[in-house]
């Protein structure tokens, strides 16, 4: 029976290989877009640690520094 | 009504939102994948070769429906001098173009027991080459113009002139003999496909959107720490 269903009466190459290829493109692009955001984050919180206190007071005025900062805008 | 689209405004939102529709594709998709590859029934002339259908159309219908985006935001970002509508338009161009690679190739995967050809250069599947060619540049010229003003005059340009070839994409079916049939699938009239096959394409068609969705709102976060990064260069 299992057979059979990958067989797909002889049809299952064309629909398992369609099917691989875009769930396979799915996670290379989850991959990829994901890695960016974290380089871009970390990025961002080492950048923070090297300002000084007064800087760091003026960045954190900003509410999208602080969320930036806090672990909420983890994906 | 432009302000409530600032990014400071918005951030608070996108920034938490990925990982609830990440979980909801996931469900979505788990769904769609057995209405599409089980349970749903095999054509009477094209027999299992169909179920191949749930993830070219989807994929072909949301490609088109993010370059139309693309142009509109565009457009009016240029208009207005709306620079939040342009790093909308980054942001959505990455999915676009894979979810157009993945309607090219799986067609052609289709194509092959269907027509007995892996490619044909007829006017639907060149005129989605050339709607692959248009996000290839549209994302290139992001890459190479680094310059605010001259980035979004170029890609303003692109998604103008890509435009134009997305009726063709739909139309094409009509206007020229082609090896593709006709719309299986219209909002204003009755629908030739059965409702067996219209729902997990229906999914599957929510799945991909949720997907789309979701790398938007990655893109759309990293675009901002970005300019956040520049920012406290500047500090």
């Amino acid at each position: 029976m299992i057979t059979e269903f990958l067989n797909m009466n002889g049809y299952g190459f064309y629909v398992w290989s369609a099917f691989t290829f875009t769930l396979v493109n799915f996670t290379l692009l989850y991959a990829v877009i994901k890695i960016q955001y974290v380089r871009e984050k970390e990025k961002f919180v080492s950048k923070f640690g090297t300002l000084n206190s007064e800087q760091a007071s003026f960045a954190k005025l900003q509410s999208i520094n602080k969320e930036i900062l806090s672990n909420s805008s983890n994906i | 009504m432009f302000k409530y689209f600032e990014p400071n405004k918005i951030f608070s939102i996108t920034s938490k939102a990925p990982k609830y529709v990440l979980i909801l594709f996931v469900i979505v998709l788990t769904i769609g994948l057995v209405e599409s590859l089980v349970l749903s029934p095999e054509d009477y002339k094209q027999s299992h070769s169909v179920r191949i259908m749930y993830v070219h159309v989807p994929a072909a219908w949301i490609t088109l429906g993010i370059f139309s985006s693309i142009t509109l935001l565009s457009v009016i970002g240029y208009i207005f001098k709306i620079k939040n509508f342009f790093l909308i338009s980054k942001s959505l161009a990455p999915s676009g173009f894979i979810f157009c690679i993945i309607a090219l190739v799986t067609g052609s995967i289709w194509g092959k027991p269907t027509w007995g050809t892996w490619w044909a250069w007829d006017a639907r599947i060149t005129s989605m080459l050339i709607l692959a060619l248009f996000y290839g540049i549209y994302l290139l010229a992001w890459r190479i113009y680094h310059d605010k003003d001259q980035v979004f005059k170029v890609t303003s340009i692109i998604t103008i002139i890509g435009i134009i070839n997305v009726p063709i994409i739909k139309y094409s079916v009509d206007w020229w003999n082609t090896l593709h049939q006709p719309a299986s699938i219209n909002i204003l009239s009755k629908s030739s496909i059965h409702s067996s096959m219209l729902f997990p394409l229906a999914i599957m068609t929510a799945a991909f959107a949720l997907f789309s969705l979701l790398i938007f709102l990655m893109k759309y976060n990293t675009e901002l720490i970005k300019i956040k990064n520049k920012g406290l260069d500047r500090l």
